[in-house]
């Protein structure tokens, strides 16, 4: 970091992210957002956050504390087991989420696709939920209630699989439908809110995650939903007729999910850039009453966003309980509605940009897992350094401070934090 | 260059303050992996590596999690030879990758923490038929699973029927953090020994807070880490007219032993899970006694006989009968406690175990 620091001009990247500006301000949160980070402000602050990741890695590693009660003496031993520590846990967060030599010697073929497919089967309701936050986003709407929607997609979803004994493919497409739907209902009603009350989206979505987490706490203790002997709060496994079919083989996770995700990608970005459906929504992202005078139906768009960003995050739920785990707990969402919102930050709200970005927060916390077991570094470290990032591109200007790089000058940066989200 | 002056002196009055703090022991000095080689060579007799994979809430969670790990700090600082490490899940989703994770990794015995587990376990233990694994809070499902549970309505009768011996205005009061059965199995042992000495002594009674006929019932904090809630639930049960509280919701609980030193000895707490004399030590002049479930001598002892060669198989259930659940000392009411109530505890016990006193919970482990 140190060198790109003195030396920016050695630095292609650098120099590439110099590019001319255009003279007008650019209107709405997402245009401001999107030119303020160039795909090289992403890049840097993702290293920015490994670097710092390192330096906490370092703390938290015993031997360097114990090193470093004696560091005026033997200052080196501080430096070499500090890095040490870096050094290897990167390693495992690698082997963890790409490829481990050791498991692979082993010859099985767990071995040498168990981290790919644990890096997908992370990834897979990460892109679901983050396609759902960003199209929120992109119709002016922020959905912070990814983790209400995921949940009752997993229930419903879980219903179908453990209360119905149907034909292995029916069966499965009806708890996706199922899943999808509850998703959507729960979304909706957010979208219906702010339509017809006007209340704000942040504060309905926030309140229908209380309720869906405390009804999913209630349907754990009814018999017919809680699993015999009635000893814990989890459901029935959903039966194998509506399980997602594995991918790669059933001795690794990576479930059909993924092909879901691959799909609603698809459909995400077709949508925003090829309908008229889309058109619509951006421009009441864009500016609400401009669309109002032009005719469109403000209300409506909102209503409906809700609904598909509901079904999307359901479909992260349908993932979870179907796919990744057999029966529901009171975490199916295990954070995802709420990883899903910076997943759709440093996706920039486009379908390919939260596939990519998905797919790094999945590598990083299949990883992580790997990191924690072989070093003892814990895995929290893995959210922190997906918090650095965000944090980083959310400040374009202290990474183009830290980076000096040139260009974008105090315009952007003061313009948005001016400026809040429907601005 | 003022500056630099600047920076140098204070460096180098820093290093005068903090060269006397620490200097390297031997062992680090000489980079020492080789001194556990060379032991670990000499008394192979009983080395084990023993892995934990812990449930959500991480490892200092005032909770199972952390006793549960206690258990393997203990029999690593008796014999040093069983090396110990632990992963923490973020969610249930790395239930599977942390088991495979540490099945990989070498380690002769794989310990999970957690009934929500207990599938999890069951599909890897079945994926690789010679690693060892123990399951806490849920059975054994098979030859190479050990499970761990603990009929803690056992130990809450015990504490039911202490309450109802020592309330002097007839009223005692349970709360819970979440309605789950390993929280109510205690509020159902606690409330059916309220009733067992009502029976016995045509006495009435009454217990605020839970009713065991009535499982979807019952006062609730909702959190098991909101001390304030506690306070305020504590609060409300004095207001009706109770003298003892039992929470049963880790650091929640907190609020009720703060609420018991706000009311100038009017109301005592039984603590849960822990001895809440070593656990919250601060407030143990307001504890009557703590119905314990004793995760940590448990799997201390798992792990012990895991070390000398022999893999338990089945189940441990812990009772009253060997310790697995119990009371507490009294502690700062040891004098307090009148020597009939105890004598009558320990028959109440006895009858527990001998089958004589059936218990009811419908959370109690099969």
């Amino acid at each position: 970091m140190s060198e790109a620091t003195r030396d920016p001009a050695a630095d292609p990247q650098a120099a590439a992210a110099t590019t001319p500006e255009e003279p007008e301000e650019p209107r709405g949160f997402w245009a401001r957002y999107a030119r303020a980070n160039s795909l090289v402000v992403t890049l840097l602050a993702f290293v920015a956050a490994m670097v710092l990741g390192g330096i906490l890695i370092a703390i938290a590693d015993t031997r360097t504390q114990d090193a470093s009660h004696y560091f005026f003496q033997y200052p080196w031993d501080t430096f070499r087991y500090g890095f040490a520590a870096i050094w290897h846990g990167y390693v495992a967060l690698f082997q963890g989420a790409i490829f481990n030599p050791h498991t692979a010697a082993k010859g099985t073929w767990a071995g040498y696709v168990g981290p790919i497919s644990e890096t997908l089967t992370n990834a897979t309701p990460l892109i679901l939920g983050g396609l759902s936050v960003g199209l929120a986003f992109r119709a002016g709407l922020f959905n912070i209630g990814g983790q209400g929607q995921v949940i009752m997609g997993a229930v419903c979803a879980g219903f179908i699989g453990f209360h119905y004994h149907l034909p292995p493919g029916l069966h499965l497409l009806l708890g996706i439908i199922a899943g999808a739907l509850g998703g959507a209902a729960w979304g909706g009603l957010a979208g219906l809110l702010k339509a017809k009350t006007g209340a704000h989206e942040v504060i309905t979505t926030i309140m229908l995650n209380y309720v869906a987490v405390s009804l999913l706490a209630y349907l754990l203790s009814v018999k017919g939903f809680q699993a015999p002997p009635y000893g814990q709060a989890i459901s029935n496994p959903v039966y194998k007729s509506a399980q997602l079919p594995p991918l790669l083989g059933s001795s690794v996770r990576v479930h059909g999910g993924l092909i879901l995700a691959v799909l609603a990608a698809a459909f995400v970005s077709w949508l925003l850039n090829r309908s008229t459906l889309g058109f619509r929504l951006k421009a009441v992202g864009a500016n609400q009453y401009a669309s109002r005078t032009a005719g469109m139906s403000v209300e409506g768009s909102y209503i409906t966003v809700m609904l598909i960003a509901g079904a999307l995050c359901g479909l992260a739920g349908v993932s979870q309980i179907l796919g990744t785990n057999s029966q529901l707990t009171g975490d199916i969402d295990a954070g995802i509605g709420f990883d899903a919102i910076t997943v759709a930050l440093l996706g920039r709200a486009n379908a390919k940009g939260i596939v990519a970005a998905g797919l790094l927060f999945g590598a990083l916390h299949a990883g992580g897992t790997q990191m924690q077991s072989a070093t003892g570094t814990p895995i929290d470290l893995v959210q922190v350094i997906q918090s650095l990032i965000v944090l980083f591109i959310a400040a374009p200007m202290l990474i183009r401070a830290i980076f000096r790089l040139k260009g974008t000058a105090a315009g952007v940066g003061g313009g948005e934090l001016a400026k809040g989200w429907n601005g | 260059m003022r500056h630099s002056l600047k920076i140098v002196a204070a460096l180098g009055a820093a290093s005068l303050l903090i060269a006397g703090c620490g200097k390297p022991s031997s062992s680090n000095a000489t980079d020492q992996p080789t001194a556990t080689d060379s032991t670990s060579g000499t008394t192979s007799t009983a080395s084990l590596k023993a892995c934990m994979v812990l449930d959500v809430g991480g490892v200092d969670d005032h909770s199972f999690n952390q006793s549960s790990w206690a258990g393997m700090t203990a029999a690593n600082k008796a014999n040093p030879n069983v090396k110990i490490s632990y992963v923490s899940s973020a969610s249930q989703n790395d239930y599977v990758p942390n088991l495979t994770a540490e099945t990989n990794k070498g380690c002769d015995t794989v310990i999970a923490v957690g009934g929500l587990m207990g599938a999890a376990v069951a599909k890897i233990a079945k994926k690789n038929p010679d690693q060892h694994y123990a399951e806490i809070d849920s059975p054994s499902s098979g030859k190479n699973v050990y499970g761990l549970q603990y009929n803690t309505a056992q130990g809450g009768f015990l504490g039911g029927y202490l309450a109802a011996a020592m309330t002097k205005t007839g009223k005692v009061a349970t709360y819970g953090g979440l309605n789950i059965p390993p929280v109510t199995i205690y509020m159902d042992g606690f409330w059916e020994g309220v009733q067992y000495f009502n029976q016995q002594k045509g006495k009435n009674v009454q217990v605020l807070g839970w009713d065991e006929k009535n499982q979807k019932g019952g006062t609730f904090a909702q959190s098991f880490t909101d001390a304030n809630k506690g306070k305020q639930l504590t609060a409300q049960f004095q207001q009706q007219g109770a003298d003892i509280v039992f929470p049963v919701a880790g650091g929640t609980g907190i609020g009720s032993a703060a609420a018991a030193a706000a009311s100038g000895g009017q109301l005592s707490v039984i603590w849960v899970d822990t001895d809440g004399c070593e656990s919250v030590a601060q407030y143990c002049k307001y504890f009557l006694t703590s119905v314990t479930k004793n995760l940590a001598d448990s799997v201390e002892e798992y792990v012990n006989k895991a070390a000398s060669g022999q893999f338990p198989q089945g189940n441990y259930v812990g009772t009253l009968e060997n310790d697995g659940t119990g009371l507490a000392p009294f502690h700062d009411f040891d004098s307090k406690v009148p020597a009939e109530v105890k004598s009558e505890l320990d028959t109440v016990k006895q009858d527990i175990i001998s089958g004589k006193i059936k218990i009811t919970s419908p959370s109690q482990p099969q």
